[in-house]
């Protein structure tokens, strides 16, 4: 079986044991609506849930090319420095034991309730995960070849720009992976804390009336962005990254 | 190509309270090929490591330099691992010296000098699609192409085949011609082959051995070099025995 092929058999088999959940316990559809209603509320309120998931694309987006280049950069400057690597490593270790969650009331307090905060949320989410992805590779670099660069005369920044990054782009490339699943989280609990768009937002609203089928329609959309978005991360970062290492 | 120089050690070295090797002489006479043969762990490879300029972490008590003056600038090094990038071709590693130091990379040489490993239509291949040996000639091509007075070869045919390996060491003779160079190496055939003068390290001392006569690549059948070779293993399990 290929990979398309039991891809759509799960699918088929997931939707089955959700039918079959729904017809045997007897739920009524506010608490466990039917897929076929889904997949009709879906239809139906398209417009609404077109018009949610752009805005909380956009925050996806936006947050996971700037926790990436931010990523980057302080990957780098973490690895050049060995001051910057004693004085901010702690601190970035610190930084993880907050949960992501406890921060989003402040930073909609400081961001408001626009685009401005949920970026951050996704930012703030991703950031971690590709700075130490590339940080990690960009240490790992074949002390060897480090040691003919100097030999041949190399001066400062040209080992980091011609060795290191090259040999790193993989690690980079693992945590760009991770990033592209756990963006779209950042962006969700932004909107649940605070927003007045989004599929998040929608999701809460739709909890708020009773409309169980909309919920899971939000869910269901934003799973399947979640699911291209890492894909298309995938391949782009495969394709742009990684070799075979011989 | 600037005249190739003396090296010379002389000193004692440690990793903290390990001590490597004390007491040792060691010249490597100008433009000669000079074999530095001895057990594993006698401390060859930081002689080559100090020379190269990468001694940090060892610390070393003596003098070491290239006779007429400082190393730096001066010393290229081949590895028993070719080193080659995989992110680049075969060509853009043989002008990576160039790229690390800033300077454009003269193309017309690093064809030159593929050709002259014999590797001219290789030159857009990547290392992962040659053969050991292959990729063991770029790396030489690469040591040319730095055009150093002074070469240090760490074991840098030892993970080849029986037949490559005789065919580099005669391509790396005739290609590092009027260059000094030192050779670490674990194996008395190369040493007996390779050697202008051939030096047995123990952690304490260094011997000469005398070699074969005959100029250098000899050939690999020949009775003296047998010989030498033989004497050569026998004395490295006396001392390890």
């Amino acid at each position: 079986m290929k990979a398309w092929q039991a891809g759509i058999a799960s699918t088929i088999l997931m939707i089955a044991l959700w039918q079959a959940i729904v017809t045997l316990t007897g739920l009524p559809r506010f608490i466990l609506p039917p897929p076929g209603l889904v997949a009709e509320t879906i239809w139906e309120s398209r417009e609404l849930l077109a018009e949610h998931a752009v805005i909380t694309i956009a925050e996806v987006l936006i947050g996971l090319v700037l926790g990436a280049a931010l990523g980057w950069l302080s990957a780098i400057g973490l690895t050049a420095s060995p001051v910057a690597r004693a004085l901010v490593r702690p601190m970035l270790v610190f930084s993880q034991a907050i949960p992501v969650f406890a921060l989003a009331p402040i930073l909609t307090l400081w961001l408001g309730y626009g685009l401005g905060s949920k970026i951050a949320m996704a930012l703030i989410i991703i950031y971690f995960p590709v700075t130490s992805s590339f940080f990690d590779a960009l240490m790992r670099t074949n002390p060897d070849w480090l040691g003919l660069a100097r030999v041949m005369g190399a001066k400062g920044w040209r080992i980091m720009w011609h060795i290191r990054i090259p040999a790193a782009l993989p690690g980079f490339a693992s945590g760009l992976r991770l990033a592209a699943v756990y963006a779209p989280i950042g962006a969700i609990i932004g909107e649940w804390v605070g927003a007045s768009k989004g599929l998040g937002y929608l999701m809460l609203l739709a909890n708020g009336r009773a409309k169980t089928d909309l919920m899971f329609a939000a869910l269901i959309v934003l799973a399947i962005f979640t699911l291209i978005l890492h894909a298309t991360v995938s391949r782009l970062a495969g394709r742009l990254f990684e070799r075979s290492e011989s | 190509m600037p005249p190739a120089p003396t090296l010379q050690l002389r000193g004692s070295a440690s990793f903290g309270d390990d001590p490597v090797f004390s007491g040792i002489e060691l010249t490597a006479e100008a433009g000669k090929w000079t074999c530095l043969l001895g057990s594993s762990g006698v401390g060859k490879s930081t002689v080559l490591r100090l020379f190269a300029g990468l001694g940090e972490g060892v610390d070393f008590a003596g003098s070491y330099d290239a006779g007429d003056g400082s190393l730096e600038g001066r010393v290229a090094l081949m590895a028993q691992s070719d080193l080659l990038l995989p992110w680049l071709t075969v060509s853009q590693n043989i002008g990576l010296g160039a790229k690390l130091r800033g300077e454009t990379v003269d193309h017309t040489r690093v064809a030159d000098v593929l050709n002259r490993v014999g590797l001219p239509d290789k030159a857009t291949s990547k290392p992962s699609e040659l053969s050991g040996g292959q990729r063991q000639r770029v790396a030489l091509a690469r040591t040319l192409m730095e055009d150093r007075p002074i070469v240090l070869l760490d074991e840098p045919f030892s993970a080849l085949d029986a037949k490559t390996r005789s065919q580099m060491q005669e391509l790396a003779v005739e290609l590092l011609a009027g260059r000094t160079v030192l050779l670490v190496t674990h194996d008395p055939a190369e040493a007996s082959r390779l050697g202008d003068a051939i030096l047995v390290m123990q952690t304490e001392r260094i011997d000469h051995v005398a070699p074969p006569s005959g100029a250098v690549p000899r050939p690999v059948d020949d009775q003296a070099v047998l010989m030498v070779q033989a004497q050569l293993l026998a004395r490295l399990r006396e001392e390890a025995a």
